[in-house]
Protein backbone atom coordinates (compact mmCIF):
# COMPACT_ATOMS: atom_id res chain seq x y z
CA UNK A 1 0.00 0.00 0.00
CA UNK A 2 1.51 3.63 -0.82
CA UNK A 3 0.70 6.40 0.67
CA UNK A 4 0.53 9.83 -0.64
CA UNK A 5 0.91 13.22 1.50
CA UNK A 6 -1.15 16.32 0.75
CA UNK A 7 -1.80 19.19 3.36
CA UNK A 8 -5.71 19.62 4.60
CA UNK A 9 -6.25 23.04 6.17
CA UNK A 10 -2.69 23.92 7.02
CA UNK A 11 -1.70 20.43 8.16
CA UNK A 12 0.73 18.10 6.09
CA UNK A 13 -1.26 14.39 6.70
CA UNK A 14 -0.74 11.45 5.03
CA UNK A 15 -3.34 8.89 3.17
CA UNK A 16 -3.49 5.46 0.93
CA UNK A 17 -2.87 5.96 -2.51
CA UNK A 18 -6.45 5.50 -4.39
CA UNK A 19 -8.38 6.74 -0.91
CA UNK A 20 -11.40 9.46 -1.83
CA UNK A 21 -10.49 13.09 -0.48
CA UNK A 22 -13.21 12.94 1.61
CA UNK A 23 -11.99 9.81 3.23
CA UNK A 24 -8.68 11.03 3.70
CA UNK A 25 -10.41 14.29 5.21
CA UNK A 26 -12.61 11.89 7.61
CA UNK A 27 -9.27 10.21 8.84
CA UNK A 28 -8.39 13.24 10.28
CA UNK A 29 -11.45 13.57 12.39
CA UNK A 30 -12.65 16.29 10.32
CA UNK A 31 -16.51 16.17 9.75
CA UNK A 32 -17.51 16.58 6.33
CA UNK A 33 -21.15 17.20 5.73
CA UNK A 34 -22.36 14.52 3.35
CA UNK A 35 -26.17 13.39 2.04
CA UNK A 36 -25.86 11.12 -0.87
CA UNK A 37 -22.57 9.40 -0.01
CA UNK A 38 -22.88 6.34 1.84
CA UNK A 39 -20.33 4.15 2.75
CA UNK A 40 -20.62 0.62 0.65
CA UNK A 41 -22.05 2.80 -2.40
CA UNK A 42 -20.89 4.05 -5.63
CA UNK A 43 -20.53 8.14 -5.16
CA UNK A 44 -21.93 10.20 -7.16
CA UNK A 45 -21.15 13.82 -6.13
CA UNK A 46 -24.63 15.20 -5.96
CA UNK A 47 -25.41 16.51 -3.26
CA UNK A 48 -22.58 19.12 -3.42
CA UNK A 49 -22.15 19.38 0.75
CA UNK A 50 -18.67 17.76 0.65
CA UNK A 51 -17.14 20.48 -1.90
CA UNK A 52 -13.87 21.52 -0.76
CA UNK A 53 -11.54 23.98 -2.26
CA UNK A 54 -8.36 22.63 -3.56
CA UNK A 55 -5.23 25.00 -4.79
CA UNK A 56 -4.88 25.49 -7.99
CA UNK A 57 -8.85 24.57 -9.23
CA UNK A 58 -11.20 27.24 -9.82
CA UNK A 59 -14.15 25.33 -8.84
CA UNK A 60 -15.03 24.14 -5.98
CA UNK A 61 -14.73 19.84 -5.99
CA UNK A 62 -16.71 17.23 -4.07
CA UNK A 63 -14.28 15.17 -1.95
CA UNK A 64 -16.75 12.27 -2.10
CA UNK A 65 -15.86 11.92 -6.52
CA UNK A 66 -12.51 13.48 -5.74
CA UNK A 67 -8.64 10.88 -5.33
CA UNK A 68 -6.88 12.50 -2.77
CA UNK A 69 -3.48 13.55 -5.11
CA UNK A 70 0.13 13.80 -3.84
CA UNK A 71 0.85 17.42 -2.59
CA UNK A 72 -2.95 18.38 -2.87
CA UNK A 73 -3.41 22.11 -1.08
CA UNK A 74 -7.12 21.18 0.79
CA UNK A 75 -9.23 23.60 2.54
CA UNK A 76 -12.12 22.08 4.37
CA UNK A 77 -14.15 24.70 5.80
CA UNK A 78 -13.72 28.65 5.56
CA UNK A 79 -16.59 31.27 5.09
CA UNK A 80 -17.52 30.37 1.46
CA UNK A 81 -17.20 27.11 1.22
CA UNK A 82 -19.89 27.38 4.75
CA UNK A 83 -22.14 30.10 3.01
CA UNK A 84 -22.51 27.63 -0.11
CA UNK A 85 -23.13 24.22 2.12
CA UNK A 86 -26.18 26.51 3.87
CA UNK A 87 -27.50 27.30 0.52
CA UNK A 88 -27.46 23.91 -0.88
CA UNK A 89 -29.60 23.05 2.58
CA UNK A 90 -31.68 25.86 1.81
CA UNK A 91 -32.43 25.45 -1.93
CA UNK A 92 -32.94 21.68 -0.86
CA UNK A 93 -35.82 22.62 2.23
CA UNK A 94 -37.23 25.25 -0.75
CA UNK A 95 -37.54 22.01 -3.35
CA UNK A 96 -40.23 19.46 -2.13
CA UNK A 97 -42.38 19.63 1.41
CA UNK A 98 -39.73 18.65 3.90
CA UNK A 99 -42.43 19.54 6.88
CA UNK A 100 -40.20 17.83 9.52
CA UNK A 101 -43.51 18.04 12.53
CA UNK A 102 -45.12 15.59 10.57
CA UNK A 103 -42.23 13.35 9.46
CA UNK A 104 -42.21 9.53 9.61
CA UNK A 105 -38.64 10.48 10.32
CA UNK A 106 -38.55 13.31 12.63
CA UNK A 107 -35.97 13.21 15.11
CA UNK A 108 -33.96 10.78 12.73
CA UNK A 109 -33.20 12.94 9.49
CA UNK A 110 -30.06 12.91 8.39
CA UNK A 111 -31.16 16.27 6.34
CA UNK A 112 -32.77 17.79 10.21
CA UNK A 113 -29.59 17.46 11.48
CA UNK A 114 -26.95 18.78 9.31
CA UNK A 115 -29.69 21.69 8.82
CA UNK A 116 -29.25 22.57 12.88
CA UNK A 117 -25.61 21.72 12.80
CA UNK A 118 -24.48 23.75 9.74
CA UNK A 119 -26.60 26.60 11.55
CA UNK A 120 -29.26 26.87 8.56
CA UNK A 121 -31.56 28.25 10.49
CA UNK A 122 -34.36 29.28 8.42
CA UNK A 123 -34.93 29.40 4.52
CA UNK A 124 -34.19 32.64 2.55
CA UNK A 125 -35.46 31.31 -0.87
CA UNK A 126 -39.24 30.69 -1.71
CA UNK A 127 -40.54 27.59 -0.85
CA UNK A 128 -42.11 25.76 -4.21
CA UNK A 129 -44.51 23.64 -2.81
CA UNK A 130 -44.79 21.52 -5.44
CA UNK A 131 -47.41 18.87 -5.96
CA UNK A 132 -45.95 15.35 -5.42
CA UNK A 133 -47.56 12.03 -4.61
CA UNK A 134 -47.05 9.27 -2.21
CA UNK A 135 -46.84 5.54 -3.28
CA UNK A 136 -47.83 3.14 -0.94
CA UNK A 137 -49.26 0.82 -3.30
CA UNK A 138 -46.80 -1.99 -2.06
CA UNK A 139 -47.34 -4.00 0.99
CA UNK A 140 -44.68 -3.12 3.04
CA UNK A 141 -42.75 0.23 2.30
CA UNK A 142 -44.06 3.65 0.66
CA UNK A 143 -42.38 6.48 -1.11
CA UNK A 144 -42.94 9.72 -0.07
CA UNK A 145 -41.55 12.23 -2.93
CA UNK A 146 -42.50 15.39 -0.47
CA UNK A 147 -39.42 14.30 0.92
CA UNK A 148 -37.46 13.10 -1.13
CA UNK A 149 -33.76 15.18 -1.86
CA UNK A 150 -32.88 12.96 -4.87
CA UNK A 151 -29.45 11.67 -3.14
CA UNK A 152 -30.30 8.26 -5.33
CA UNK A 153 -28.86 5.99 -2.40
CA UNK A 154 -31.80 3.68 -3.24
CA UNK A 155 -30.98 3.71 -7.05
CA UNK A 156 -27.67 2.95 -5.67
CA UNK A 157 -27.89 0.36 -2.96
CA UNK A 158 -30.71 -1.46 -5.41
CA UNK A 159 -28.26 -1.46 -8.40
CA UNK A 160 -25.25 -2.27 -6.72
CA UNK A 161 -25.96 -4.69 -3.50
CA UNK A 162 -29.54 -6.25 -4.11
CA UNK A 163 -29.05 -6.07 -7.59
CA UNK A 164 -31.96 -5.60 -8.67
CA UNK A 165 -32.42 -2.14 -10.07
CA UNK A 166 -36.10 -1.38 -9.36
CA UNK A 167 -35.28 1.89 -8.65
CA UNK A 168 -34.14 4.66 -11.09
CA UNK A 169 -34.84 8.34 -12.27
CA UNK A 170 -36.68 10.19 -14.13
CA UNK A 171 -37.43 13.12 -16.30
CA UNK A 172 -33.91 15.41 -15.27
CA UNK A 173 -33.31 18.39 -12.95
CA UNK A 174 -35.91 19.56 -10.88
CA UNK A 175 -38.54 17.61 -12.44
CA UNK A 176 -36.52 14.61 -11.49
CA UNK A 177 -38.52 12.07 -9.26
CA UNK A 178 -37.13 8.53 -8.48
CA UNK A 179 -39.40 5.69 -10.33
CA UNK A 180 -40.03 1.82 -9.80
CA UNK A 181 -39.93 -0.12 -12.82
CA UNK A 182 -39.96 2.70 -15.45
CA UNK A 183 -42.31 4.41 -13.32
CA UNK A 184 -44.84 1.82 -12.45
CA UNK A 185 -46.58 1.87 -8.62
CA UNK A 186 -43.82 0.41 -6.47
CA UNK A 187 -47.01 -2.33 -5.39
CA UNK A 188 -46.76 -3.96 -9.04
CA UNK A 189 -42.94 -3.93 -9.54
CA UNK A 190 -41.97 -7.18 -10.55
CA UNK A 191 -38.40 -6.68 -10.02
CA UNK A 192 -38.35 -5.63 -6.36
CA UNK A 193 -37.15 -8.26 -3.62
CA UNK A 194 -39.01 -6.75 -0.74
CA UNK A 195 -35.37 -6.23 0.63
CA UNK A 196 -35.92 -2.98 2.39
CA UNK A 197 -32.14 -1.85 1.81
CA UNK A 198 -33.64 0.88 0.11
CA UNK A 199 -35.44 2.22 2.79
CA UNK A 200 -32.80 1.65 5.24
CA UNK A 201 -30.66 4.23 3.34
CA UNK A 202 -32.69 6.67 2.95
CA UNK A 203 -31.46 9.76 4.77
CA UNK A 204 -35.06 11.54 4.76
CA UNK A 205 -38.27 10.24 5.49
CA UNK A 206 -38.98 10.10 1.93
CA UNK A 207 -39.04 5.54 2.12
CA UNK A 208 -40.45 4.54 4.85
CA UNK A 209 -42.09 1.23 6.21
CA UNK A 210 -45.76 1.31 6.26
CA UNK A 211 -47.61 1.52 9.32
CA UNK A 212 -45.27 4.00 10.96
CA UNK A 213 -46.20 7.54 12.29
CA UNK A 214 -44.34 10.81 12.97
CA UNK A 215 -40.98 10.36 14.41
CA UNK A 216 -41.06 6.57 14.58
CA UNK A 217 -38.88 5.83 11.48
CA UNK A 218 -35.70 5.31 12.34
CA UNK A 219 -32.87 4.03 9.56
CA UNK A 220 -30.13 1.98 9.96
CA UNK A 221 -27.37 2.25 7.23
CA UNK A 222 -24.46 -0.04 9.22
CA UNK A 223 -25.76 -3.18 8.10
CA UNK A 224 -24.19 -2.26 4.15
CA UNK A 225 -21.08 -2.41 5.60
CA UNK A 226 -21.81 -5.55 7.19
CA UNK A 227 -23.22 -7.25 4.19
CA UNK A 228 -20.43 -6.08 1.62
CA UNK A 229 -17.66 -7.15 4.13
CA UNK A 230 -19.19 -10.66 5.07
CA UNK A 231 -19.11 -10.88 0.83
CA UNK A 232 -16.03 -10.09 1.32
CA UNK A 233 -14.70 -12.67 2.93
CA UNK A 234 -17.20 -15.39 1.99
CA UNK A 235 -19.08 -15.53 5.18
CA UNK A 236 -22.07 -14.91 2.39
CA UNK A 237 -23.55 -14.48 -0.84
CA UNK A 238 -26.53 -11.77 -0.33
CA UNK B 1 -30.44 52.63 47.70
CA UNK B 2 -31.15 49.58 45.79
CA UNK B 3 -30.65 50.29 41.60
CA UNK B 4 -34.19 50.16 39.69
CA UNK B 5 -33.51 48.05 36.70
CA UNK B 6 -36.13 48.82 33.85
CA UNK B 7 -37.84 45.86 33.02
CA UNK B 8 -37.81 44.33 29.65
CA UNK B 9 -40.78 44.90 27.82
CA UNK B 10 -41.68 41.16 25.84
CA UNK B 11 -45.22 40.85 24.00
CA UNK B 12 -46.03 37.52 21.92
CA UNK B 13 -48.00 37.46 19.11
CA UNK B 14 -49.83 34.32 17.78
CA UNK B 15 -50.10 34.17 14.09
CA UNK B 16 -51.23 31.33 12.05
CA UNK B 17 -50.25 28.62 13.98
CA UNK B 18 -52.20 25.87 16.74
CA UNK B 19 -51.26 28.16 20.17
CA UNK B 20 -48.71 25.10 20.81
CA UNK B 21 -45.62 27.34 21.00
CA UNK B 22 -47.54 29.81 24.13
CA UNK B 23 -48.29 26.71 25.53
CA UNK B 24 -44.83 25.17 25.40
CA UNK B 25 -44.00 28.78 26.89
CA UNK B 26 -46.24 28.27 29.64
CA UNK B 27 -44.38 25.17 30.26
CA UNK B 28 -41.68 27.34 31.50
CA UNK B 29 -43.28 26.70 34.58
CA UNK B 30 -41.84 28.24 37.50
CA UNK B 31 -38.96 29.56 35.33
CA UNK B 32 -42.09 31.76 34.27
CA UNK B 33 -41.81 33.52 37.54
CA UNK B 34 -38.18 34.30 37.24
CA UNK B 35 -38.62 35.71 33.86
CA UNK B 36 -41.47 38.02 34.61
CA UNK B 37 -39.40 39.52 37.86
CA UNK B 38 -36.86 40.57 34.58
CA UNK B 39 -40.05 41.34 32.42
CA UNK B 40 -43.19 42.59 31.60
CA UNK B 41 -45.61 40.93 29.34
CA UNK B 42 -47.21 43.61 27.78
CA UNK B 43 -49.17 42.36 24.57
CA UNK B 44 -50.17 39.08 23.49
CA UNK B 45 -52.76 36.05 24.28
CA UNK B 46 -51.79 35.51 27.59
CA UNK B 47 -52.49 38.91 28.51
CA UNK B 48 -55.63 41.66 28.44
CA UNK B 49 -54.23 43.87 26.04
CA UNK B 50 -56.49 45.35 22.95
CA UNK B 51 -53.54 46.81 21.15
CA UNK B 52 -49.62 46.38 20.24
CA UNK B 53 -47.59 48.80 22.65
CA UNK B 54 -45.19 50.96 21.09
CA UNK B 55 -41.39 50.48 22.74
CA UNK B 56 -41.55 46.53 22.81
CA UNK B 57 -37.86 44.76 23.61
CA UNK B 58 -38.41 41.51 22.31
CA UNK B 59 -41.61 39.62 20.76
CA UNK B 60 -42.25 36.13 20.30
CA UNK B 61 -44.20 35.99 17.18
CA UNK B 62 -45.85 32.30 17.01
CA UNK B 63 -47.25 31.56 13.35
CA UNK B 64 -47.02 31.53 9.81
CA UNK B 65 -48.06 34.84 8.00
CA UNK B 66 -51.64 33.23 6.10
CA UNK B 67 -53.97 35.96 5.97
CA UNK B 68 -54.13 40.09 5.55
CA UNK B 69 -54.34 40.64 8.99
CA UNK B 70 -51.50 38.50 10.13
CA UNK B 71 -49.62 40.90 7.53
CA UNK B 72 -50.78 43.95 8.67
CA UNK B 73 -49.61 42.72 12.50
CA UNK B 74 -46.33 41.50 11.25
CA UNK B 75 -45.55 44.70 10.14
CA UNK B 76 -47.13 46.97 13.15
CA UNK B 77 -44.76 44.68 15.05
CA UNK B 78 -41.55 44.96 12.98
CA UNK B 79 -41.89 49.09 13.65
CA UNK B 80 -42.72 48.67 17.23
CA UNK B 81 -40.02 46.23 18.10
CA UNK B 82 -36.12 46.16 18.89
CA UNK B 83 -36.00 42.38 18.93
CA UNK B 84 -38.39 40.07 16.83
CA UNK B 85 -38.34 36.51 16.82
CA UNK B 86 -39.93 33.25 14.84
CA UNK B 87 -41.41 31.46 17.64
CA UNK B 88 -41.75 28.06 16.44
CA UNK B 89 -41.36 25.85 12.90
CA UNK B 90 -44.93 27.75 11.07
CA UNK B 91 -43.12 31.44 12.06
CA UNK B 92 -39.52 30.35 10.86
CA UNK B 93 -41.04 27.45 7.63
CA UNK B 94 -44.75 27.67 7.19
CA UNK B 95 -44.61 24.53 8.64
CA UNK B 96 -48.03 23.01 8.80
CA UNK B 97 -49.99 26.02 7.88
CA UNK B 98 -48.13 26.55 4.77
CA UNK B 99 -49.67 22.67 3.81
CA UNK B 100 -52.66 24.45 1.89
CA UNK B 101 -50.29 26.49 -0.35
CA UNK B 102 -50.68 23.54 -2.89
CA UNK B 103 -54.39 24.48 -2.64
CA UNK B 104 -55.85 27.81 -4.40
CA UNK B 105 -57.45 29.48 -1.88
CA UNK B 106 -61.23 29.61 -4.01
CA UNK B 107 -61.01 25.68 -3.62
CA UNK B 108 -60.30 25.85 0.22
CA UNK B 109 -62.43 28.32 1.07
CA UNK B 110 -65.30 26.31 -1.01
CA UNK B 111 -64.14 23.17 1.12
CA UNK B 112 -64.55 24.83 4.35
CA UNK B 113 -67.26 26.69 4.06
CA UNK B 114 -69.70 25.98 1.57
CA UNK B 115 -69.44 22.30 0.40
CA UNK B 116 -69.87 20.71 4.52
CA UNK B 117 -72.49 21.70 6.92
CA UNK B 118 -70.36 23.77 8.88
CA UNK B 119 -71.32 25.93 12.43
CA UNK B 120 -70.15 28.97 10.66
CA UNK B 121 -71.12 28.87 6.97
CA UNK B 122 -70.37 31.29 4.28
CA UNK B 123 -71.59 33.83 5.53
CA UNK B 124 -68.09 34.19 7.68
CA UNK B 125 -66.21 34.78 4.66
CA UNK B 126 -67.71 38.88 4.56
CA UNK B 127 -66.28 39.28 8.20
CA UNK B 128 -63.05 36.80 8.11
CA UNK B 129 -59.40 38.56 6.52
CA UNK B 130 -58.64 37.70 3.38
CA UNK B 131 -56.28 34.71 3.10
CA UNK B 132 -53.07 35.79 1.12
CA UNK B 133 -52.89 33.05 -2.04
CA UNK B 134 -49.98 31.75 -0.02
CA UNK B 135 -48.63 31.37 3.40
CA UNK B 136 -45.35 32.88 4.07
CA UNK B 137 -43.12 32.68 6.91
CA UNK B 138 -42.54 35.73 8.99
CA UNK B 139 -38.67 36.50 7.50
CA UNK B 140 -40.48 36.72 4.32
CA UNK B 141 -43.06 39.38 5.65
CA UNK B 142 -40.83 41.26 7.71
CA UNK B 143 -36.89 41.43 8.96
CA UNK B 144 -36.88 39.13 11.63
CA UNK B 145 -33.84 38.98 14.31
CA UNK B 146 -33.72 35.26 15.83
CA UNK B 147 -35.20 31.94 14.75
CA UNK B 148 -36.33 29.63 17.66
CA UNK B 149 -37.17 26.20 15.44
CA UNK B 150 -39.57 23.41 17.33
CA UNK B 151 -42.64 22.28 16.36
CA UNK B 152 -43.26 23.37 19.40
CA UNK B 153 -39.82 24.65 20.64
CA UNK B 154 -39.45 22.88 23.99
CA UNK B 155 -39.45 24.95 26.83
CA UNK B 156 -35.56 24.35 27.18
CA UNK B 157 -35.23 26.35 24.04
CA UNK B 158 -37.36 28.95 24.91
CA UNK B 159 -35.62 29.54 28.18
CA UNK B 160 -32.86 29.46 26.53
CA UNK B 161 -33.46 32.19 24.37
CA UNK B 162 -35.36 34.20 26.56
CA UNK B 163 -32.51 34.23 29.52
CA UNK B 164 -29.68 35.34 27.02
CA UNK B 165 -31.67 38.50 25.53
CA UNK B 166 -32.58 39.46 29.39
CA UNK B 167 -28.98 39.42 30.16
CA UNK B 168 -28.44 41.20 26.96
CA UNK B 169 -26.05 38.17 25.85
CA UNK B 170 -25.90 36.71 22.51
CA UNK B 171 -28.39 33.79 21.35
CA UNK B 172 -26.02 30.86 20.95
CA UNK B 173 -28.15 27.63 20.93
CA UNK B 174 -26.50 23.86 21.09
CA UNK B 175 -27.32 22.59 17.64
CA UNK B 176 -29.59 19.79 19.18
CA UNK B 177 -31.98 22.95 20.16
CA UNK B 178 -31.96 24.47 16.85
CA UNK B 179 -33.40 21.21 14.98
CA UNK B 180 -36.92 21.72 12.80
CA UNK B 181 -39.92 19.53 13.94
Amino acid sequence: MSVITLTINGELVSARSGQSLLEAIRDQGISLPTLCYLDGLSTRGGCRLCLVEISGQARLQPACTTTAGEGMVVVTHNDKINRYRKMILELTFAERNHTCAVCVSNEHCELQTLAAELGMDHVRYDYLNPQLGIDISHEKYGVDHNRCILCLRCVRVCDEVEGAHTWDVRHRGIASRVITDLNRPWGESESCTECGKCVEVCPTGALFDKGMSVGEMKKKTNFLRRILDGREKNQWNR
Amino acid sequence: MAETVKKIRLATVWLGGCSGCHMSLLDLDEALIDLLTRADLVYGPLVDAKKYPEDVDICLVEGAVTNVENLELARHIRTNTRTVISFGDCAVTGNVTSMRNRIPVSDLLNAVYHEVSAPIGPEALKVLPALLKKVIPLHQAIKVDLFLPGCPPHPERIAAVLQALVNGDDVDLPADMRTFG
